[in-house]
């Protein structure tokens, strides 16, 4: 068993950084390392991140005054549509699993790698292609379409703008997505270290596991029905089109049996890593292990039977309205069993509000009311008033942006000095903290009340009720995005000028923060042997 | 580098698989043309699920996996057949 | 078992986690093909006599007779693991070159019944099916469009298997290493699968 926090067991051996003098960019892209791709994958990702707030700035300066502001409505229109592809496809689906499951997966259950290091490369090749293409879709042609992220039949078959290319992009990023889920699970089934029991394996690879199932099992169901918008769209085949005899709510179905899963793929690897944060900020061990194992999993089968919660009102059966809202309220048991352990690890725990601390909490904080939201939308009679509203919006940012963005910051703010052997200035990403949370509440809580006064959503413009909120909205988006770019900014001049990191900075107990800060290319000089429970913090407990 | 050694099946028993659903092909093929309509349904939604099980079972050697695929195909399975039965929820009820 | 994979050619292979992987992948086939279905199940309940009318435009001779080809296919692909397993190399070969055959004639029926569709008129706006009834014109393009599919695939397992061939040639795949031909053959096995049940939703419809 090897020791805990001596990162000086493992001499001089060079890192994965500059592992055999390999530096140069191609070095880089032809890189089969986990810990590669996982950086390869992060600061891409980041890149359109930051390229999907820059759209999201843009549309909420739209609304800040009534009639035109910056843009006409066909560009606003092809802007909501754009946000959404590039958040929901390049940045939160690929999201952690993709950066920090790839780099991390391998290390905390105790391997050298993944079980498809070339197919790992690959899904990275994909996820480019898919980006490129999408970036294709937004310049050639009739323009960027402008049919909201969702590609909605029959508006997606009749309009002149790019569907084909941006359903295409769409594709390719499902098959990096399929290829990343086959690659963890089979990982998780035949890489764990000697000793590592299943309930001994710590909760993030938990969390990845369930996502992997979900990413195999609902994303090809995504990539049929936009290969069908693609050959209805040159083929005229006509099954989703009315004036053909088929029907647009097949297409939702198709559409929502993927995407809501989805959520579950955005979701679930962030509360995986808000579970490893906790413990090791509360010095305690985590409260409810198999509770919190378990309930990814029925969050990953429950979630996968909800999809119509998207279509109340689109005219489907009164039968199915009610079995999808009873099967929405039960998801939420699961989620909710996660944030009792959560809260309950804290009690009688040693708590220090290092910045990775900060942001877990207030992920459960945001979380939470995006959570609660989700139920209010689940009740049939509150969705006819707030179905396509701003109360949606406002509720999906909770729960995506507050959710799995909050977690995303947190995982990096965790585990940024290990895999660069540097540590960034917690001060400022604490300081960070405090435009980040104000904006973000400003913009999205007012949206939950814009939306509960009618306010509807992809609209270019919006009566003179709404003003006051979305004036709110808009100057907190700017709060926001000026705590994202002090905290962001702060991790890039860390890259150069951060202090060397410890192996171990944080006190952590978990398998990564037994090796240098930054790894090694093998990861392990010797395959650990486990001989306990991932999260023991007891000093009783033999070593 | 030596693979574990797989279960290896004799010819004899593919080709006898094969007879079978040559067999089942044309006893399915008769039913259809034959038989009056709601029966010849029962007959495909029976005769085609052995069919493709035959292929998974011996063609493609999960008769002799270990439980933990054979635990998989069947949420593979599983899950399309959630997902249509749900589906159906709406159709059926419209 | 706790493999450990490294990079380049000198990796440790995970037998199992060969296999897993490729089912894992054959799920997402599954998955992807269970979509179509969904839609054709969806419209059969819609237009149950529609179906039953287009579906006499289609020759259950053909379809049957493709059926046989498949099903052979998927034999001699069982039997060349079974020779690659007793050491029997050109055997196995020999095999894997007659799935590659049989998927080609496969193909070139596909073909034949395709070009008479078209020449009729019979395909996705084509006029002749568009003077049809609705039910009809989706029933003919879920035929297009999921034996379009499908085809696509047995194209993909052909190419699949020529590699196949190639690798034993070269004593790439051979008694104690064959997982490679074994994944090949799953592959080719499930296509085969989507065609067993394409069968009776298309051909024995009427």
């Amino acid at each position: 068993m090897t020791t805990i926090g001596a990162g000086a067991v493992y001499g001089n051996e060079a890192s994965f950084l500059t592992a055999g003098g390999r530096t140069g960019p191609l070095s880089w892209i032809l890189s089969t390392d986990h810990k590669r791709i996982g950086i390869l994958y992060l600061a891409s990702m980041l890149t359109f991140f930051l390229v999907g707030v820059a759209i999201g700035v843009l549309m909420r300066l739209e609304q800040l005054t009534m009639g035109p502001t910056i843009m006409e409505p066909q560009t606003y229109n092809a802007m909501f549509t754009l946000h959404g592809v590039i958040m929901i496809f390049l940045f939160v689906i690929p999201g952690l699993p993709a950066s920090m499951g790839n780099f991390f997966l391998p290390i905390l259950i105790g391997a050298k790698d993944v079980a498809f290091p070339r197919l790992n490369l690959l899904s990275w090749y994909l996820f480019i292609a898919g980006a490129v293409v999408a970036i294709l879709s937004m310049f050639t042609g009739s323009g960027p379409p402008d049919t909201g992220w969702t590609f909605y039949a029959p508006y997606s078959l009749r309009t002149g703008t790019n569907v084909s290319l941006a359903v295409f992009a769409a594709f390719l990023l499902g098959f990096s997505s399929i290829l990343t889920g086959i690659n963890f699970v089979t990982t998780i089934h035949r890489l764990r270290a000697p000793g590592m029991t299943w309930h001994r394996m710590p909760l993030f690879p938990w969390s990845l596991y369930a996502t992997g199932w979900v990413q195999i099992l609902a994303t090809p169901i995504i990539s049929v029905t936009l290969l069908l918008v693609i050959v209805e769209r040159v083929f005229g085949i006509g099954v989703f089109d009315p004036a053909k005899g088929g029907d647009p709510l097949l297409y939702q179905h198709l559409f929502w049996i993927y995407s809501h899963p989805a959520v579950y793929v955005m979701i679930l690897p962030a509360m995986g890593v808000v579970t490893e944060i906790i413990p090791t900020f509360a010095h305690r061990t985590i409260f409810g292990y198999r509770a919190i194992a378990y309930s990814s999993i029925a969050i990953a089968a429950l979630g996968s039977l909800v999809w119509a919660h998207h279509m109340f009102t689109s005219g489907m059966s009164e039968f199915a309205n009610m079995i999808f809202s009873l099967l929405t309220f039960l998801v939420a048991i699961p989620s909710a069993i996660k944030v009792f352990n959560w809260v309950a690890t804290l009690y009688k725990g040693s708590i220090d509000l290092q910045p990775p601390m900060l942001y877990a909490l207030t992920f459960i904080f945001l979380f939470s009311i995006g959570g609660l939201t989700g139920l209010m939308q689940g009740a049939l009679a509150l969705n006819v008033h707030l179905h396509d509203t701003y109360f949606i919006v406002g509720h999906f940012h909770y729960v995506m942006f507050g959710g799995t963005g909050i977690a995303f910051f947190a995982a990096i703010l965790y585990w940024f000095p290990k895999m660069f052997g540097r540590m960034y200035n917690k001060w400022v990403a604490i300081v960070a903290w405090f435009p980040l949370f104000l904006g973000f509440n400003m913009l999205y809580f007012t949206m939950l009340i814009l939306g509960f006064q009618g306010m509807p959503r992809r609209y270019y413009d919006h009566l003179p009720q709404f003003h006051t909120g979305h004036v709110v909205a808009t100057v907190g988006s700017w709060f926001l995005v000026a705590g994202l770019l002090i905290l962001l900014g702060n991790f890039v001049v860390a890259l150069f000028k951060g202090a060397k990191a410890e192996a171990n900075p944080w006190g952590g107990v978990t398998l990564e923060w037994t090796v240098p800060s930054p790894p090694p290319t093998e990861n392990f000089e010797e395959i650990p042997s486990i001989t306990h429970g991932p999260y023991e913090f007891n000093p009783v407990v033999g070593r | 580098m030596n693979q574990e050694h797989g279960h290896v099946v004799p010819y004899a028993t593919f080709v006898k698989v094969w007879g079978v659903l040559l067999a089942l092909t044309m006893l399915l093929t008769f039913t259809s043309k034959r038989f009056h309509e709601a029966l010849s349904v029962w007959a495909m939604l029976c005769i085609t699920p052995l069919k493709a099980g035959l292929v998974f079972y011996y063609f493609m050697h999960l008769k002799f996996e270990a439980p933990l695929l054979k635990g998989m195909v069947f949420v593979a399975l599983a899950t399309l057949v959630v997902f249509i039965g749900m589906l159906f929820f709406d159709i059926s009820f419209r | 078992m706790s493999g450990s994979t490294a990079h380049g050619a000198a990796a440790h292979r995970d037998y199992a986690g060969a296999k897993i992987g490729m089912w894992l992948f054959l799920f997402t086939e599954i998955v992807l093909f269970g979509g179509l279905f969904i839609l054709y199940s969806a419209y059969r309940t819609k237009y149950p006599h529609e179906f039953h009318t287009a579906g006499q435009e289609l020759n259950y001779v053909i379809g049957v007779i493709n059926t046989v080809v498949l099903l052979t296919s998927s034999l001699s692909m069982a039997l060349s693991i079974t020779a690659v397993q007793k050491g029997q190399q050109r055997l196995a070969t020999w095999l894997v070159g007659l799935t590659v055959i049989l998927g080609a004639l496969f193909l070139v029926n596909k073909y034949v019944e395709w070009s008479a569709k078209i020449h009729h008129g019979l395909y996705p706006n084509g006029p002749e099916l568009l003077k049809l009834p609705p039910g009809e014109g989706l029933f003919l393009g879920l035929y297009f469009t999921m034996t379009g599919l499908h085809g696509l695939h047995v194209v993909a397992g052909m190419i699949v298997l020529s590699i196949m061939l190639v690798l034993l040639a070269k004593q790439r795949i051979r008694q104690d290493d064959y997982v490679k031909l074994e994944n090949a053959g799953l592959y080719w096995h499930l296509v085969d699968v989507i065609w067993i049940f394409l069968l009776p939703l298309f051909y024995l419809a009427a």
